[in-house]
């Protein structure tokens, strides 16, 4: 821009001709349509945040009011009930996201390592790593269809282990794709330092590719656990939902359909009774606040340390 | 990585007791899963009864009816609940045998969103029926305007809210709009899930939960529920024209439920009961059990289940908006559920 | 095989051969390596299986007039998913076009020196926070928001402009538009994200030959920058694409699960994932079979769209080395 407006005065002095009003025409309307376009910048970058503005808002007032004690400790309301919390509900969701974890972040890490350090150049490599992104774009309602077929008609019963199973295929890709990114980060010199002092592969994996890249590994992992603690279509036809602690009269439910917080939301948000459409905000608040603070805590740990 | 490990294992551990069956026999839980017609009722009844009797828990969701007579024939409930009771070929399936038990009833109404809340509105036989073949689309046409000389009705498209699941009260108000309507018994027939015009103003919701709660949030909208759903929701109900020609309002069916005697398979329906006072859309809703189970802590807990709907069960029926049975139904189930073992 | 070793280290050296142990750990330690990634490979195929086995004796009945056709009546036992597919890409499309819209324009203002870097953190971090809200919240948020906010509006468009197809019907709660709207702020964060690396990616000597010949701010962004990450920004908008065909949640919660194929946003849609949700829980023998048949139908229509989204991606950097 300033080395347009450097060559202007200069143009204008030396040609006197009919030309020079037109230049400066074009000029005014080269900076008129910059004015123009950063206004429209602006203004859809502001637009953008409405959303997440609007959603917050309903959030916190709608939720925030009936936020209570009683909530976390009670029981869903039954029928036209009054009162009632959803408890059950986010143990459920804790432990299925753990299931799911359980299972999905060591196979994911032992992936990645034979992704990024055993045979990254391998065929299998390559298949697996294909493998992985197609799994990141498969639809949620997919994974459900999968563990349905897969836990529930073989067991015999909606559970939460065939919820976790359902998230725990949701979590894998990005555990995969985001360790095998960290694991690449790691300097090739230290790597070689290492090999060159007769370690094995696993030596060099364990203590210095893994402590190197547990940062940006524990990252992922935060991710995964917080898109899984979200979802609702895998657990839809999974857990299903219950209305009832997991561990009740002293033993645990296992085997039985499991409640969560994201089935509660869209049970209630259908409902026609306040009572649990204001329970619904209060989930959802719930829910929004424990995937922040695991995106942030993922953020915290995830800060570089090489 | 070591805290990694630990966690890991951790999670493993979880897992395995989750798997072990062998911690989970101390306390009996029953899950059953089914209509949603009678879902806040069952509800109520199973919260308190898991609440006074520390030795079970039972565990019902609201999926809908077909939802809950297929998790019974995967063998994925313990028992089922059914506002259609269940089909022939269905029953057939299952080895053990079937247990059908009608264990309350309830009204269907018709339940609309006018702008300005005018209560009572008055729907003759052939208007109701052409509304959800799609023919009857102006809430001013002149037939619903002719039996409501006493509300303004406004120029506004009538939007039918349907289910969107296999449902029971489907079943029952298509059953009702048939016998009444040859052309709608031709063209869409009755069932869980019949097929409905394909218009804009034909719009779906899961469970008599979603139906009320978009009747409730769409003006001009009209949708058929559970009378308990539109009585608590505070949504506004129409009176239906009956077969005597009157008009008539839900909330006094247990003489219309008297009149119809229970067959040996528990399973009566009244299409369109006579009766000058007789609200036309009626029914008993059921519950599913096999009639062979090989947990006796189960059949137990299925038992005092039954027992409790049938006394304690009842008296709150009313006040929920449902029906009580009749005591010769009572009796009638009570000895019917003795085939349950 | 230690021997060598032993010659050449010092008795004081930190260095020392592997023991067997460290072998056998080795070892068994590559082997649970490379286990991870063949459980990866089987998951994927186990899926494709399970979903397209059981989808076989759908695919045996009904064939290609699944697709092609319009109703879906389980009584009768007529499948057909045309007006699922319909809304699927029609209620995608949309949303890209506005999510697209959107999240380019966002890509451009965040990299492109709009804003002192501590506020473009601050728009950067409300991208990501879109992106973390579940599904599920965003459909309570559009039932009880985003409905109630556009009926006068689509009121008054079909009132003025309805001989246009697109505005053709009233909005009567639940339908395209909610859903299409919902779905676009939620692809939004995606395609910006990936958007904003391909912009990063344009080295910045491109960006100085464009100012240095006398471009304006915004003549060197459209013509430069825009041109020169063009690969990189059509993956994004591809893998936003692939992201709105798969969401469940916001949708069967939106849009108004009716089996219809019309151009109008205001009339009620289905969509093949919502149709999932809503009809699997119910499903007998019969209707797993065709509702396994749209799980794969769904899985094709996905997994196209998203494996030409990372070979886009994967074109653009190799392009950009």
């Amino acid at each position: 821009m300033s080395a347009v407006n450097l060559a202007h005065p200069a143009n204008a002095m030396n040609t006197p001709l009919p030309a020079a009003p037109s230049l400066q025409h074009q000029i005014e309307g080269r900076a008129l349509r910059s004015i123009l376009l950063t206004s429209l910048a602006w203004v859809s970058a502001l637009l953008a945040s409405v959303p997440l503005i609007s959603v917050l808002y309903m959030l916190i007032t709608r939720g925030g009011a009936r936020l209570n004690l009683e909530v976390f400790t009670e029981l869903p309301p039954a029928g036209f009930e009054l009162g009632g919390g959803f408890g059950n509900a986010l143990v459920g969701t804790f432990v299925m996201v753990i299931i799911g974890a359980a299972i999905a972040i060591p196979v994911g890490i032992m992936a990645a390592i034979f992704l990024a350090e055993l045979g990254p150049y391998s065929r299998l490599a390559a298949l697996a790593r294909f493998a992985a992104k197609t799994l990141t774009g498969l639809p949620s309602i997919l994974a459900g269809v999968f563990a349905y077929a897969m836990v529930v008609l073989t067991t015999g019963t909606y559970s939460a282990p065939a919820g976790g199973v359902a998230l725990a295929v949701l979590m894998l890709p990005i555990v995969v794709l985001t360790a095998e990114e960290a694991m690449k980060m790691v300097p090739k010199i230290m790597k070689d330092a290492a090999y060159g002092m007769g370690s094995t592969n696993t030596q060099v994996i364990l203590k210095v590719v893994l402590p190197t890249a547990m940062p940006a590994i524990l990252t992922g992992v935060m991710l995964a656990v917080a898109r899984a603690a979200g979802e609702t279509a895998p657990l839809l036809f999974t857990a299903l939902f219950s209305n009832y602690w997991i561990v009740d009269g002293g033993h645990l439910a296992a085997m039985s359909p499991t409640a969560s917080l994201a089935v509660l939301i869209y049970n209630f948000s259908g409902m026609p009774f306040d009572n649990q459409l204001e329970l619904a905000w209060a989930a959802s608040l719930v829910l929004v606040l424990i995937v922040l603070v695991v995106n942030i805590a993922s953020r915290i740990f995830g800060k570089p340390r090489f | 990585m070591n805290s990694l490990m630990k966690f890991a294992a951790f999670a493993a551990g979880v897992t395995l007791c989750a798997a072990n069956p062998a911690l989970a026999q101390e306390k009996v839980r029953l899950t059953g899963s089914g209509a949603s017609f009678p879902a806040p009722i069952y509800l109520t009844w199973f919260k308190d009864l898991s609440k006074k009797n520390a030795t079970m828990t039972v565990d019902y969701q609201s999926k809908g009816s077909g939802a809950g007579v297929q998790d019974f024939l995967n063998k994925t409930v313990d028992f089922a609940a059914s506002d259609s009771a269940m089909k022939k070929e269905d029953i057939a399936k299952v080895a053990e045998g079937v247990q059908l038990l009608p264990m309350t009833a309830g009204e269907i109404v018709l339940a609309y969103n006018l702008p300005g809340n005018p209560k009572g509105l008055k729907l003759p036989r052939d208007v109701y029926s052409n509304i959800f073949l799609g023919k009857i689309t102006k809430w001013n046409d002149p037939k619903i305007v002719a039996a409501n000389p006493e509300i303004k009705l406004p120029d506004l498209p009538i939007t039918v809210v349907r289910r969107a699941d296999s449902s029971g009260t489907t079943a029952v108000f298509t059953m009702h709009l048939s016998a009444i309507n040859p052309e709608f018994k031709k063209t869409l027939g009755e069932g869980n899930t019949v097929n409905w015009p394909a218009t804009d103003k034909f719009v779906a919701s899961p469970k008599n939960d979603g139906v009320t709660a978009t009747v409730r949030q769409t003006p001009g909208a009209i949708g058929y529920i559970e009378y308990g759903f539109a009585k608590l929701a505070k949504v506004d109900f129409a009176q239906l024209q009956n077969k005597a020609g009157q008009y008539a309002a839900p909330g006094n069916g247990a003489a219309t439920l008297a009149a119809v005697k229970l067959p040996e398979d528990m399973v009566a329906w009244l299409p369109d009961p006579d009766g000058a006072k007789s609200y036309p859309i009626t029914s008993y809703t059921w519950m599913i059990f096999r009639k062979t189970n090989n947990d006796p802590a189960k059949v137990k807990a299925m038992h005092e289940m039954i027992e409790y709907g049938l006394t304690e069960g009842q008296k709150i029926a009313d006040s929920m908006g449902y029906i009580p049975l009749p005591a010769v139904v009572v009796e009638q189930v009570r000895k019917a559920a003795a085939n349950i073992k | 095989m230690n021997k060598p070793f032993t010659v050449a280290l010092a008795p004081d050296s930190v260095c020392q051969p592997p023991s067997r142990t460290d072998i056998y750990v080795d070892r068994s330690f590559r082997f649970l390596a490379r286990v991870g990634a063949i459980a990866i490979l089987t998951l994927v195929v186990a899926l494709v299986l399970e979903i397209g086995g059981k989808a076989v004796p759908g695919i045996q009945k009904y064939g290609f007039d699944f697709i092609s056709g319009v109703v879906w009546d389980a009584n009768t036992h007529r499948f057909g998913i045309l007006p699922a597919i319909w809304g699927t890409l029609y209620s995608a499309l949309m949303a890209l076009l506005i999510g697209g819209f959107f999240g380019v324009s966002m890509a451009i203002f965040l990299t492109q020196d709009f804003l002192p870097p501590r506020l473009s953190a601050v728009f950067r971090i409300i991208i990501e926070l879109l992106a973390a809200i579940p599904s599920v919240v965003y459909g309570l948020w559009g039932i009880f928001v985003v409905i109630p906010a556009i009926l006068p509006l689509a009121d008054w468009l079909n009132a003025t402009l309805g001989a246009i197809p697109f505005f053709a019907s009233t909005l009567s709660g639940p339908g395209l538009l909610p859903a299409a709207l919902v779905l676009a702020i939620m692809i939004l964060p995606t395609i910006a994200a990936v958007a904003q690396d391909a912009l990063r990616a344009v080295p910045l000597k491109t960006k100085q030959a464009a100012y240095g010949m006398g471009a304006t701010h915004w003549e060197a962004i459209l013509r430069v920058m825009v041109p020169s990450a063009a690969t990189g920004i059509f993956g994004a908008l591809v893998l936003g694409l692939g992201r709105a065909l798969g969401e469940t949640m916001a949708l069967a919660m939106l849009v108004g699960n009716s089996n219809q194929i019309s151009l109008s946003l205001f009339s009620p849609a289905n969509t093949l994932a919502a149709l999932l949700a809503l009809n699997f829980p119910e499903a007998g023998p019969n209707e797993v079979e065709v509702l396994m048949y749209a799980a794969l139908v769904l899985m094709a229509i996905t997994l196209v769209v998203n494996i030409a989204g990372s070979l886009l991606m994967s074109y653009a950097q190799r392009g950009n080395k």
